[in-house]
């Protein structure tokens, strides 16, 4: 059998029937690559797409985005990009659309060093197991090659390849508190009146108001990620009263927003991402990212393919996955807070000093430089909430898309324009 | 030949203003029309003719709410836009006499958007904030013991960023029908033994009214879809339409989004064409 195939196919190099394939063609094809990236702001950076195009030896061409806007145009313009690098909680609203292709993980060469939880849902029995909302492992198989189904279980065929996540939490500033803020009711005390702050994005926001009024027992959500409408009811007229007893100084959108209402002064407490806090403290201000006793909101990023690769641009897409794990982003992006999918592999491009500090939860040895050169954390200082297994561990929900979505947004507005 | 080329001539010239303005203004108009009878779910529209959109907008009192606020900001900034921009353009037109400084003082007024919008809005923040440049005064006179909050991230705040932004709007259409005034016209009014009072009500007043009536739609229409300015300078806490509908499209509602941006359309064309009836702005074209 295959000494047939092989007569039949082998005819001397050079003939008409098996021509010779011109040296240039195969070589250098993949130089001429030019890959299109979406995202947020928070990864689409030129000092990455720098590197990655010095080790790649193809182009990138990358967007940074609001959150918002990267969905748009991920679910409406299909042809805008190659890449899409997106949070996990996007994908019950981009999946559908079919814009995406599934990752053959068996092309991902250190997938299975990728942090348990994303890709079997497992941490060592931690309560992050049992979190609720939209947690990357709910979203991360597909069903089949041309599904728009979510898979419980793990098919070999992924949504997104995970690279950053984090451990959201309230931020505050020591100074102006005067004390230790330990559990996200204090977001409603009376004492911070008129200097508190929360996330105008409804899907974010709605899950910090939830840990909220959880902690403070104004009310118990079946699931917090899954809310029905009485739910949603209740948890607005609960914002509305606070935001009608002057609560809340101000609400914010982007990230910078959260960095000038804190660095200001205008609000001493509020819901933060690591990025804001690491900004407050690079301007030389005091910012806790506190660890609360409930428990954090997780949320996680990584980059999918567009349904329209193929060829040799879709060969191009997965070596750039396996860069993105490859470790030296990483380390990039460890250098502000957030973590690595295969944390082993950022080990390798992070100092002892530095793996100790946002890893292991230990002192700083030196001072902490993030990777713009700012200075983020002096020497002996702890990261809030210690090692990232106390912290990744202890993510009870994470930021979500509801089937109720709807009507969310529809309340959300009610509560702003209240 | 040539008379056929002259019936046509006028036809040839205006085409490729239509065209532009056919396939950029009222088609994107047409198209939200349209897509405001479409049904959506949480990530995808259908082409449809349902009524839901506009069910939803006209029960909910939402709506109400937010055009009720959308008007107090409307016709807050329009009185304080006015208030400011009448006696500067009268300065500039009846006493400064010299032509290059007419120009050079109007030309200060636009100051103001030698940086970008958002920028604007920002620096206010050093200003007004609790721990900004006019509380620290206030506080250092002995005025207030506390920081004033209303100063920033209040209504106050967001109407002074309007008057901040939109106050050249109002200052350019009414300096411009003051210098069309004709001099003789107050001069004799004068040796008809007028007052400077009665000269202002009698003569300005009516020949400024076009400039008023322009810079007026200006402003109105501005407001009534603005949202930047509300969202930073009332710290997100205050409502606008222009708002509502961002932060639908944000969430991707867009078959919603359209439906409130015919409603706004509509709602802004009757208040631009009851200016129209008041004003008869032909005069100053």
């Amino acid at each position: 059998m295959a000494a047939t195939q092989c007569a039949r196919s082998e005819a001397p190099v050079g003939t008409p029937s098996n021509p010779a394939p011109g040296p240039e063609v195969n070589t250098n094809q993949i130089k001429d690559v030019t890959l299109r990236l979406i995202g947020t702001g928070v990864s689409q950076i030129n000092e990455i797409r720098n590197k990655a195009q010095e080790d790649l030896g193809f182009k990138l061409d990358m967007r940074a985005l609001s959150t918002e806007e990267n969905n748009q145009i991920a679910i409406t313009q299909p042809n805008q990009y190659d890449i899409f690098d997106g949070e996990y909680f996007s994908l019950p609203l981009v999946v559908p659309s079919g814009n995406l292709q599934p990752v053959d993980v068996s092309k991902i060469k250190d997938f299975d060093k990728i942090v348990s939880f994303f890709i079997t849902g497992k941490f060592d029995g931690m309560p992050v197991e049992t979190s609720q909302g939209t947690a990357p492992f709910k979203v991360m198989y597909l069903t089949g090659p041309d599904s728009k189904e979510f898979s419980p279980t793990p098919t070999g065929l992924a949504t997104l390849i995970p690279f950053q996540y984090n451990a959201d939490t309230l931020g505050y500033r020591p100074d102006l508190v005067g004390r230790k803020i330990e559990s996200w009711g204090e977001l409603f005390s009376p004492e911070f009146k008129g200097k508190t702050s929360i996330i105008d994005i409804p899907q974010i926001g709605i899950m910090d108001a939830a840990m909220v009024a959880e902690a403070l027992g104004l009310m118990t959500f079946g699931d917090k990620g899954d809310m029905t409408q009485e739910e949603i009811d209740k948890i607005t007229e609960i914002l509305k009263e606070q935001k009608a007893a002057g609560q809340f100084r101000a609400f914010w959108k982007t990230f910078d927003e959260s960095v000038n209402l804190m660095a200001s002064g205008e609000v001493v407490l509020q819901s933060m991402w690591s990025p804001g806090v690491t900004a407050v403290k690079a301007k030389g201000i005091e910012c806790v990212y506190a660890p609360l006793k409930e428990g954090y909101r997780g949320w996680g990023g990584g980059i999918g393919l567009s349904k329209n690769l193929s060829g040799i641009a879709l060969e191009a897409a997965y070596e750039y996955m396996n860069w993105m794990l490859d470790g030296w982003v990483g380390a990039f992006l460890g250098r502000q807070g957030y973590y690595s999918a295969v944390p082993e592999n950022a080990k390798k491009f992070m100092s002892p000093a530095e793996w100790d500090f946002w890893y292991d939860g230990k002192p700083a040895s030196e001072d902490m430089i993030d990777p713009f050169g700012k200075t983020l954390e002096k020497k002996g200082a702890v990261r809030d909430g210690g090692a990232f297994k106390d912290r990744f561990g202890s993510i009870v929900c994470w930021n979500s898309t509801m089937k109720e979505n709807t009507y969310l947004v529809q309340k959300w507005n009610e509560f702003i324009a209240s | 030949m040539l008379k056929g080329w002259k019936v046509f001539e006028p036809y040839l010239l205006i085409t490729p203003q239509t065209v532009v303005f056919l396939l950029f203004l009222v088609f994107p108009i047409i198209m939200i029309g349209v897509v405001s009878f479409w049904e959506f779910n949480g990530y995808s529209m259908t082409p449809a003719f349902s009524t839901s959109n506009y069910v939803s907008i006209f029960t909910s009192d939402v709506t109400l709410k937010t055009y009720t606020n959308t008007f107090k900001f409307v016709f807050l900034a329009w009185f304080f836009c006015l208030a400011i921009a009448f006696p500067v353009s009268y300065f500039l037109a009846f006493y400064i006499p010299s032509k290059q400084w007419q120009i050079i003082l109007f030309l200060v007024c636009t100051v103001p958007f030698w940086t970008s919008n958002i920028i604007r809005n920002i620096s206010w923040v050093p200003l007004l904030g609790k721990e900004g440049l006019v509380n620290q005064m206030l506080i250092g006179m002995g005025i207030v013991q506390q920081p004033v909050e209303w100063l920033l991230y209040s209504d106050f705040a967001i109407v002074l960023g309007m008057v901040h932004l939109f106050n050249f709007f109002m200052i350019a259409p009414i300096f411009n029908s003051l210098m069309r005034i004709d001099r003789n016209l107050i001069t004799a009014a004068q040796d008809m033994g007028a007052s400077g009072f009665q000269v202002l009500k009698e003569v300005i007043l009516p020949l400024a009214a076009p400039g008023i009536a322009i810079g007026s739609i200006f402003v109105v229409t501005l407001v009534m879809g603005e949202f930047v300015t509300v969202r930073l300078m009332g710290g997100g806490q205050a409502a606008s339409i222009g708002k509502l509908i961002q932060t639908q499209i944000g969430s991707l509602q867009y078959p919603l989004a359209a439906a409130n941006a015919v409603l706004l359309l509509a709602v802004t064309m009757v208040m631009v064409m009851g200016i129209l009836r008041v004003v008869d702005i032909r005069k100053e074209l």
